[in-house]
């Protein structure tokens, strides 16, 4: 099943030319890699995706997506909608500072209108459970946010962006500001939430990609060079640009 | 309705009322100008520049002396304040990264604090009491202590923001710190320190409150710097509660100058402290 | 080093001295100054209270007014604005500051009170005059008129200095909010605001310390009468303007010591206020120091 089709997607700052007609489709429910240098457009794709880029400006987008069939840059959709139902977590963590842990998982639902307590703690319990942090924080909800460590930070946005009910969670990088046992708490999770999620991770980290995605798709300079399951992409693939990336000759 | 609609309203509720209140701010400032205008610069004549106040009635008459009076305030003024302050400025640039220099900024951060009618009392207990009578000297007094903060600040900031290169290049020729200070930092950093002053010259150029008790104002054209002097800000106050219109068109009139002088002195400033930010930041 | 010195030198001149020339009307008066109504200085009996009073109420008045307004410029012009015209329309505003307040006043007395005694005044007596505040006759001069000019006054510090906190904000925090399908009033809420409450309080308090010490534009247009009334519309005094109106006249050593203590009070009310909001903006500052260290 295909969750997001990209169809000749443009993306530009002011007049630089930062995507150029990417195509790709997205399987639901697996988790799909997003890898390439520095530059190569990996973060400017994946917020095209919840129309994120737009927010910047002289920031421009063309082409199509399709969500679940539908043209999420068609004027009869609204981004505010589509960004609840494709969630991101970002390269820093960076949950609500004045907000308490509690509050900042319940943020994005009380946005949305919930009100009553119970539902609200509910569904709290539930995704910290869900982001593998309930149990460190569950005698703390009323401290802040940023009174925690890195790696349980991150889980915290992870946490967050859960709570609202996405059906497509976007990563940028979410590991890179991490130690390696918090990196390995954030894969773990990855890898249980492709169950229910269709994920698409940006990693600058080959290995990484290898062990949490199940497709894999290779930028360079604003374009897909190659994309593919990531067994294949990783043992056998077909650019030479691809070959000359994943063993490391440059990047 | 429902909640997803109700949101859209607020925010575009919201996002309208932050560009009303930046609207409605220009109100009160369209207004003034109207009134400095339509009142003030109608009744702008050349007798108005040169001649001294008539008493009520009697058509004509100026306001030469309180025209000449704030010119001499704000040059006896800059006369002590700008060198405290700049040397001051310096001072806490190059050699003011100690608890001393902590000290002294946290004076001047104080004294910018107070209120201006307070400085005003405290030239009269200083100068005005001793001396037996009010004087443009302490009317420079107080002025100088409201210009000194903004002077001595101004000037610090410009002179950090001279690139280290060229302190290490100066130092590197052999030359001692403080000569280097005065010569090559104080050089760059000239054109903003000066406009430092100006922004500061026009502040004080309309300060009434420290007046009152100090300059007292006068009628006639100053006789020395140790007798009571005319300023415009004193004169727009008296005029304005009188009950006389012929009083009230001067006052206009010399709003309309006063107003002018200090908007120029501050758009000019600003351009400068502009242009000169960005000729730093490109080096 | 000398010049440097002698601004200290100057700060402390000038505390000691405003405080020893207080000293006689403190103490003959002590406590009793700030807590009695009677303003006699034929009999020689002051005390300081209505000018206590319409101070503190003119300045909650300006706060009142302007605080709302100045985040909504400040949110605007940091969040919201087409950039072209950010920079022209923050210039317009702090123009505001450029205005002598002297001319504030005499505006005040020929165009806004005249205002506010045809227009405004009737339009709240007639809507809201079931609370004490909006009755009374209408005077155009007075408390109103005097809080609506400090506001005027202090929205430019309090605009221009919550508009710097809010362009301090990092983007990660506005993206956060963003991309949790928040709306743009949302997301400055949540992230914005939020982030920079500390600091916009700073701004609040520096503007309080500006409406609490300013002079002219409020002597004109106060009405300079030293009563407590609860309504809005009635003349009172404050303590900028009764020095203002009274210290070349004050014969007598009492008299003048008891305007020199108003000073001190003065004084000393502005340095605690100014050094509550330095020390909030001083929070905020490191706190963005420390951000771009990590």
């Amino acid at each position: 099943m295909e969750k997001v089709k990209v169809e000749g997607l443009n993306a530009y700052f002011s007049n630089i030319h930062a995507l150029k007609g990417i195509n790709i489709s997205i399987k639901e429910k697996k988790v799909t890699a997003i890898i390439g240098p520095s530059g190569c457009g990996k973060s400017t794709f994946i917020r095209c995706i919840n129309r994120l880029h737009e927010v910047v400006p002289h920031a421009k987008v063309s082409g199509r997506i399709l969500f679940d069939g539908k043209d999420i840059y068609s004027s009869a959709i609204d981004p505010i909608e589509i960004r609840r139902r494709i969630g991101m977590v970002f390269q820093r963590p960076n949950p609500f500072p004045v907000l308490s842990i509690y509050d900042n998982v319940a943020a994005g639902l009380k946005l949305n209108g919930m009100k009553r307590k119970d539902d609200l703690d509910e569904i709290v319990e539930k995704t910290l459970k869900m982001a593998a942090l309930w149990d460190e924080v569950k005698n703390k909800l009323n401290a802040s946010g940023v009174s925690l460590s890195g790696g349980q930070q991150q889980r915290l946005c992870i946490a967050r962006t859960l709570a609202v009910k996405p059906e497509v969670i976007l990563f940028d990088e979410p590991c890179s500001a991490l130690d390696p046992i918090s990196t390995a708490k954030i894969e773990e999770l990855i890898f249980q939430l492709k169950e229910n999620y269709t994920i698409i991770i940006v990693t600058h980290n080959m290995q990484q990609a290898a062990r949490v995605s199940d497709y894999t798709s290779f930028f360079l300079l604003g374009e897909l060079v190659e994309f593919g399951k990531t067994q294949d992409i990783f043992t056998a693939p077909k650019d030479k640009r691809t070959e000359a990336y994943i063993t490391g000759r440059f990047g | 309705m429902n909640i997803y609609k109700r949101r859209k309203i607020i925010n575009a509720f919201m996002c309208s009322a932050t560009f009303i209140c930046a609207t409605i701010t220009l109100l009160p400032l369209i207004s003034i100008f109207i009134y400095v205008l339509s009142k003030g610069a109608s009744s702008l004549n050349i007798s108005f520049f040169t001649h001294l106040p008539r008493p009520v009635g009697e058509p004509g008459g100026g306001m030469g002396n309180a025209i000449l009076g704030t010119l001499t305030l704000i040059g006896l003024t800059c006369l002590w304040a700008i060198p405290v302050g700049v040397l001051s400025g310096v001072y806490l640039a190059e050699f003011g990264n100690n608890k001393f220099g902590a000290v002294v900024r946290f004076s001047a951060d104080l004294l910018n604090g107070v209120p201006s009618i307070v400085i005003g009392i405290f030239a009269y207990i200083l100068f005005v009491v001793p001396m037996k009578t009010f004087s443009a000297l302490s009317g420079a007094f107080a002025l100088g202590l409201i210009m000194i903060p903004t002077v001595m600040r101004t000037t610090e900031e410009i002179l950090l923001l001279v690139p280290r290169t060229i302190r290490e290049a100066a130092l590197a020729l052999g030359i001692s710190q403080f000569r280097m200070t005065i010569s090559i930092v104080l050089k760059t950093a000239l054109p903003g320190i000066v406009t430092g002053i100006l922004l500061a010259i026009a502040r004080i150029a309309g300060e009434t409150a420290p007046l009152l008790f100090t300059a007292l104002g006068n009628e006639f054209w100053q006789r020395g710097i140790m007798q009571p002097i005319a300023a415009m800000p004193l004169q727009i106050f008296a005029y304005a509660i009188s009950p006389f219109d012929d009083w009230h068109r001067q006052a206009w009139a010399a709003s309309f100058v006063l107003i002018t002088i200090i908007f120029l002195m501050n758009f000019i400033s600003r351009l400068v402290i502009y242009l000169q930010r960005k000729s730093l930041k490109a080096k | 080093m000398l010049t440097a010195l002698s601004v200290t030198a100057l700060t402390l001149l000038l505390i000691y001295s405003m405080v020893t020339n207080a000293l006689p009307a403190i103490q003959k008066f002590g406590w009793h100054f700030l807590f009695t109504s009677t303003w006699d200085p034929v009999k020689e009996i002051f005390g300081a209270l209505p000018f206590i009073y319409g101070t503190l109420v003119s300045s909650a008045l300006a706060l009142l007014i302007a605080v709302p307004i100045s985040l909504g410029i400040a949110i605007y012009l940091a969040e919201l604005a087409p950039q072209f015209i950010r920079q022209p329309l923050s210039f317009l505003i702090e123009l505001l500051a450029a205005i002598p307040s002297v001319v504030y006043g005499f505006w005040g007395i020929f165009g806004l009170a005249p205002f506010l005694r045809t227009a405004v005044q009737p339009f709240l007596s007639k809507y809201l005059g079931f609370l004490p505040l909006f009755q009374g006759q209408f005077f155009g001069v007075g408390m109103l008129t005097a809080g609506i000019i400090l506001s005027i006054m202090i929205i430019p510090t309090i605009s221009s200095i919550s508009r710097e906190v809010f362009l301090a904000v990092p983007s990660n925090q506005r993206e956060a909010a963003t991309a949790l399908g928040a709306t743009r009033w949302e997301t400055i809420r949540l992230a914005v605001l939020g982030y920079s409450k500390t600091g916009v309080w700073g701004a609040v308090i520096l503007g309080l310390g500006r409406a609490i010490g300013e002079t002219m534009a409020v002597t004109m247009v106060i009405g300079n009468r030293p009563q407590i009334s609860v309504s809005l519309f009635a003349p009172g005094y404050t303590m900028a303007s009764v020095i203002a109106n009274e210290f070349t006249e004050a014969t007598g050593k009492l008299y003048l010591s008891s305007l020199v203590e108003i000073g001190v009070i003065l004084f000393f009310l502005t340095l605690i206020i100014n050094g509550i909001a330095r020390f909030l903006i001083w929070k905020v500052s490191n706190k963005a120091k420390g951000r771009i260290r990590e």
